[in-house]
């Protein structure tokens, strides 16, 4: 790794824009992640938020911006980049194991024709027990709670052994212990300096999990750290009326309607 | 020796159906098996008009150039505003009736029976040989189907990784840099290709049931992908010899006894399969029921 990839920005994107049939979803959308920061990207629902990742991402098709990731093309640093797609985007009855997913992260380092082998069996055993599943291992994935697949997911991401990682949603509908398990897990990454962006839909638990966030709706509405961009003002920008603001307890909290 | 040359053309339709079908119903994609089986029709009409032979080759390119003409139409319909089953139901049909009407117009042309076309002859395959350089090669659907299987171990054998991510996870696969188009149409041209030279044996219609009887039946008995597709070609293999003895015992059409017993199996599976079985299940409540 040469000096100057290390001092770019895990990422940066600028003026981005994506449009399902001449209907823009995600515009004009320009920002730059802190490296070692944990980033919610947060909005209403419909504001693009899991379009404006996978666009990142190359899955869906831009029709204008650039991307830049450790300051060169996606496709470049492929290998420092994880993902955990949104649980429900695949078909659980598939039928293989937590930890045949799980090695399913390495599948993009082995190249056209390597199988995985013992190395790829280990680092999918030493994920799976960081998320608290190893002995899920052999458990076909249809008889996992939606939680302990979450977990799968993250695990194999983790077997990715990136430096960015990109999660969409991994909180939703997932049970107390695989919260925590999460939370954890982001720690872990921190303190391992990487940088991780997630696509976070409760807002009462923003200012505890994360450093820096991205108010998008459409267009990319602030962006900052939690405590100066987290506000009511900006947060009313984003989510227009559908929002209360309660007071509890002396402390100001959010609530979606 | 007659005998001999139909198990064995039973045996490789079955084997390489049996494969592919896993790959086609893990995708929810059976349908377009099912139309890729009846839009190669075209594909096989304009080869036999442009070579004037029956050539094998000539078949298997013509065919799996609709084939994947088929996959994309139906993509593009899709992605245009169509539904899904909406796409399927016009692109087949319409390459369908473009095959009927090429072979109906060159009949005298056109050593194509199109009752054949949709219910296949196996009973004939034996006759039906071809020679190289005057060397006696054997019938031409044997060979035929011995390269698209080939070509099926070689390339589910080679990339049986990406494969099986394409069809767990295509979003991963993609972010991981695995071009997951290229692997959609190699499975799709391997299931022209397979249509094609299943046809002549077993027909357009049967053929489908060969891609998804056996992975179905499968798909109930296991949860691990590679003993799922195991387990297809031994059902598919069973079904091709069992059903090619009950039609000796009846008398009845080859192709129809094998899909039928196929067809039989699937319904054993669906009763006793240990985990997803109908009786299984049933056992299970009411033990839960007692319990309770």
């Amino acid at each position: 790794m040469n000096m100057q990839a290390k001092q770019a920005p895990p990422l940066a994107v600028s003026g981005i824009t994506v449009a399902y049939q001449r209907k823009a979803v995600v515009e004009d959308v320009s920002f730059t992640l802190p490296e070692g920061k944990l980033v919610a990207l947060i909005g209403p629902n419909g504001a693009g938020k899991s379009t404006l990742l996978k666009a990142v991402l190359g899955l869906v098709p831009s029709v204008a911006g650039e991307v830049s990731i450790y300051g060169d093309s996606y496709k470049k640093m492929r290998d420092r980049v994880g993902y955990v797609p949104q649980r429900e985007s695949v078909d659980w009855d598939f039928p293989t194991d937590a930890l045949d997913v799980v090695m399913m992260g390495r599948y993009g380092r082995l190249g056209w024709i390597k199988r995985p082998g013992r190395r790829e069996k280990e680092l999918a055993m030493t994920t799976l027990d960081k998320v608290g599943m190893a002995e899920f291992a052999r458990r076909q994935i249809s008889q996992l709670s939606g939680g302990q697949q979450q977990r799968v997911f993250l695990a194999r991401a983790l077997a990715q052994e990136a430096d960015l990682y990109f999660m969409d949603e991994p909180f939703a509908g997932v049970d107390a212990a695989t919260e925590k398990a999460i939370i954890a897990l982001l720690g872990e990454l921190k303190r391992a300096g990487k940088t991780v962006l997630v696509v976070h839909h409760d807002l009462s638990t923003v200012e505890e999990y994360f450093d820096h966030v991205l108010l998008l709706n459409k267009k990319l509405i602030a962006e900052g750290p939690v405590e100066t961009t987290f506000t009511p003002e900006r947060l009313h920008e984003t989510y227009g009326g559908k929002l209360a603001i309660v007071s509890a307890d002396g402390r100001e909290t959010v609530v979606r309607q | 020796m007659m005998d001999f040359w139909i198990i064995l053309t039973a045996v490789l339709v079955a084997s390489a159906c049996s494969i592919l079908g896993c790959f086609l119903i893990l995708r929810r994609m059976a349908l377009v098996g099912d139309a890729i089986s009846h839009a190669v029709l075209p594909g096989i009409a304009i080869a036999f008009l442009m070579s004037g032979t029956r050539d094998s080759m000539w078949m298997l390119l013509g065919a799996t150039v609709f084939g994947l003409l088929t996959v994309f139409l139906i993509q593009t319909l899709q992605t245009s505003g169509l539904q899904s089953d909406a796409s399927i139901g016009i692109v087949f049909t319409a390459l369908f009736a473009v095959g009927v009407l090429l072979i109906s117009l060159n009949a005298q042309h056109i050593d194509l029976d199109l009752d054949c076309v949709l219910f296949g002859e196996i009973a004939y395959v034996p006759w039906d040989t071809w020679t190289l350089g005057g060397a006696e090669m054997g019938p031409r659907a044997v060979s035929m189907l011995g390269i698209t299987l080939t070509v099926i171990l070689l390339l589910l054998g080679l990339f049986y990784k990406q494969f099986k991510i394409c069809a767990f996870d295509p979003a991963m696969a993609a972010a991981c840099g695995i071009p997951v188009l290229l692997f959609h149409y190699l499975l799709m041209g391997m299931v022209s290709m397979t249509a094609v030279s299943s046809f002549e044996s077993v027909g357009a219609i049967l053929v489908v049931g060969m891609l998804i009887i056996p992975a179905a039946t499968a798909y109930l008995l296991t949860h691990r992908l590679g003993m799922m597709i195991g387990l297809s070609v031994a059902v598919g293999i069973v079904s091709a010899v069992s059903g090619y003895l009950v039609s000796y015992l009846l008398d009845a059409s080859i192709a129809g006894c094998i899909v039928s017993v196929a067809g039989i199996l699937f319904v054993l599976a669906l009763l006793f399969s240990p985990s997803g079985g109908l009786i299984a299940k049933f056992a299970r409540r009411q033990s839960a029921a007692r319990s309770a």
